[in-house]
């Protein structure tokens, strides 16, 4: 059970965070809402929690509770430009469809 | 797909549940969009890093327009077909602008507003700054990746309805909902917090690069209100640059230059200017088209020195501002720095020494309306979560709020321009004997009639204790919040029962349709009256046979048989008159009644203090 950052991502998520000046990580994680039934969190992290898994990526702490684990097997984070546009993308395996802007999805 | 950011702990959004929503700084001389991003407002900037937009459109010979950098590049070449400071027009006649002779432009009287000729025909003032709201809006959607759910758009405080509604009809033309529009200062407070600060009085000092404005305001409850504004139009940082260029060209020497050598001269200028913000002194060299050598360099005191007379011209109008507001300087709470020119730093210590106080620098001056007005537009669309600070904007009802009463008419509560928040009560009471409920219906419109009004929410006082009509004192309150939220409350002053309603009334009407409702208002003032006029007897004429009908029940043996049967006959002859819409008529038939009830009320008077009387002796009265 794996999930990683591209090395993209975690430049600009460690960027972010020297940005932010406190955070030992990034969160992933996913919700139940949404017009696709669930949606990602992405979040940054001052402490971890109990049923946190924590893998490391790229020298990023990568931080995912366990529920959320099961539908984000496999994910990896990206971040991309498109024009003037710039974000994290979850590229993940499990989601069968999303809506189409991609900001929920279902597995 | 969405890309998305990372979010604070706790603090992700759900899906769609953001709206984007933008920030607007229609500048004389530059134009600029904000948003917020992730709880930071930020500015938003082309694919070459820039953030300012010269407010500048080129009308070119090929239907081509354009906007910003392009279009100063036009300027020199195209003078007559370059539109700058187009700000100056909106929602002016061609009486009201200053130096019309010595612009470059064709005008063309039309009724209400001015016209500039153009290659392209005739544009208004509207049509130019929709060009500019038109680039802004597409950097916004291609910056946020979606369509624009709303914009909260600058305008200085001192703009009249006129170039508020000018403002308004660009955006529109540009395809952009406003959501607001915002007196400049006020954006700049905001973008400061000092919305959540205590309350008091601050004043924003606004040196832009060829106006410069000073507005005192006053922040009560986390609304700010416009106290006093004053200002010079033909001072701004430009004068600074051509002080520096004369003494440029006198230190040096040089015969009048050329063209493109005044040009050269006064770029180099600004670029001193800004230059010694920074450091001490700056050097000046150039080599101009005439042969002829500039080499000088420029201290900061050099430049403060020739400079001062400007910045001492400035606090003539803070003076004035505070004069007219009845204040003294220190009385001020904190002193907001924006325009670009507020970055030269004798401007910020003369601005210090007479306020005694250091002014609010640390953000950008040329960003920080674009950056208020873009948390503005972020707290409108409903993007703040609960918890967050309330906000509580200052803005006007666009429509009269009211309550039908009898017979279908609209009493106006709280009428149309009122600044938000506003709250305002007015009492009612019970039309039948006995009554325990009361409905209320919330209209909202100019006309008289409900059924001319939109209606907005219907709801229900139950629990009024049993009294004669008339009696009870039912106190509706209607309250608008700064959202624009309105709340009606309806309270009965004896037993404190009480009911209430929440409701949004601009919800779903658009500008048009307000402005038709507004038509309408007006058009149709006339019959609305009369309209009125024949509701109110109408009811008077109902509660007239109400009553009546009651006292014969109730005392009916009071009377003979004529008696009885010339009141049944006047009342009959009213009930026809109700049906015949003719207001003078049901008039008549009330007096008729009344008359041939005379005796009769007479007489029941009579036999109740008869009533009360009986058993008691004169003095225990």
């Amino acid at each position: 059970m794996s999930v990683t950052l591209t090395e993209r991502a975690a430049r600009h998520v460690a960027g972010f965070i020297g940005k932010r000046g406190k955070g030992i990580g990034i969160r992933l994680g996913v919700k139940t809402s949404g017009c696709s039934g669930m949606a990602y969190k992405l979040e940054f992290v001052d402490e971890t929690l109990a049923d946190d898994i924590v893998f490391d990526s790229h020298g990023v702490k990568v931080v995912v509770d366990q529920k959320s684990l099961v539908y984000l097997d496999g994910t990896e984070l990206d971040y991309v430009r498109e024009g003037l546009n710039e974000g994290f993308r979850f590229d993940n395996p499990n989601a069968k469809n999303q809506c189409g802007c991609g900001e929920s999805f279902n597995v | 797909m969405a890309l998305l950011q990372i979010a604070e702990p706790g603090m992700s959004a759900a899906p769609h549940e953001r709206r984007l929503a933008i920030g607007i700084d229609l500048g004389t001389t530059h134009s600029l969009a904000a948003t917020v991003k992730n709880s930071v407002a930020v500015c938003l900037a082309d694919e070459e890093g820039r953030v300012l937009v010269p407010s500048v459109v080129h009308y070119r010979g090929d239907g081509g327009i354009e906007v910003g950098h392009a279009a100063v590049a036009a300027q020199p070449v195209d003078p007559r077909n370059t539109i700058v400071s187009v700000k100056r027009f909106m929602g002016r006649g061609l009486a009201d602008v200053a130096h019309v002779e010595t612009m470059p432009y064709v005008f063309e009287e039309t009724p209400g507003m001015l016209r500039l000729r153009t290659v392209q025909g005739g544009k208004t003032p509207v049509e130019i700054s929709a060009e500019i709201l038109r680039a802004l809006r597409a950097r916004a959607e291609a910056n946020l990746g979606g369509a624009l759910a709303g914009a909260v758009i600058t305008v200085p405080a001192y703009f009249d309805d006129a170039q508020r509604q000018a403002t308004k009809d660009a955006a529109r033309l540009a395809g952009l909902h406003v959501l607001r529009l915002l007196n400049e200062p006020t954006a700049a407070a905001v973008a400061y917090g000092l919305d959540n600060a205590a309350e008091g009085l601050y004043a924003v000092y606004d040196l832009g690069g060829g106006t410069f404005d000073l507005s005192i305001l006053k922040l009560t409850r986390g609304v700010f209100e416009v106290l006093a504004t004053n200002g010079n139009a033909a001072l701004g940082g430009d004068d600074f640059d051509h002080r520096l260029y004369c003494w440029i060209l006198d230190r040096a020497r040089i015969a009048p230059p050329s063209a493109t050598d005044t040009r050269r001269l006064q770029m180099k200028a600004r670029a001193i200017k800004e230059q010694l913000t920074v450091s001490d002194e700056a050097p000046c060299q150039l080599r101009l088209d005439s042969g002829e050598n500039v080499d000088l360099t420029v201290s900061r005191e050099a430049f403060f020195e020739m400079t001062r007379p400007l910045v001492q011209k400035t606090l003539a109008p803070v003076r004035r501002a505070l004069r007219d507001a009845g204040l003294a300087p220190q009385d001020i709470k904190g002193v907001v720095m924006v325009g670009g020119a507020t970055r030269m730093p004798h401007v910020q210590r003369a601005v210090a020494g007479f306020f005694g106080q250091e002014p609010l620098t640390n953000l950008d001056p040329d960003r920080v309306v674009a950056l208020g007005a873009a948390m503005q537009a972020n707290a409108l669309v409903g993007n703040r979560k609960a918890g967050d600070n309330d906000w509580l904007l200052l803005d006007v009802i666009p429509l009269s709020l009211g309550l039908e009463t009898m017979g279908g008419l609209s009493e106006k509560i709280i009428p149309r321009n009122s600044t938000l928040p506003v709250a305002r009560a007015q009492e009612f009471t019970t039309f039948k004997d006995g009554q325990t409920a009361m409905a209320f219906h919330v209209v909202q419109g100019e006309r008289e009639l409900v059924a001319d009004c939109r209606s907005l929410a219907r709801f229900e006082l139950r629990g009024i204790p049993p009294m004669t009509a008339g009696a009870a004192r039912i106190r509706v309150t209607f309250q608008v919040d700064a959202d624009g939220l309105l709340s009606v409350a309806a309270r009965e002053a004896r037993t404190g029962v009480e009911a209430s309603i929440l409701v949004r009334p601009s919800y779903g009407l658009t500008d048009d349709e307000i402005a038709g409702m507004l038509r309408a208002g007006i058009e149709r003032a006339g019959d609305d009256l009369a309209a009125r006029a024949l509701r109110e007897q109408q009811v008077e004429a109902e509660r007239a046979l109400e009553a009546t009908a009651r006292a014969l029940d109730a005392d009916g043996g009071l009377l003979d048989a004529e008696e009885h049967a010339r009141i049944a006959a006047a009342m009959e002859a009213l009930r026809i008159l109700i049906a015949s819409g003719e207001t003078a008529r049901i008039a008549a038939g009330i007096a008729a009644l009344a008359r041939a009830s005379e005796d009769f009320a007479a007489r029941r008077m009579d036999r109740s203090i008869r009533a009360a009387l009986a058993g008691h002796k004169i003095e225990e009265l």
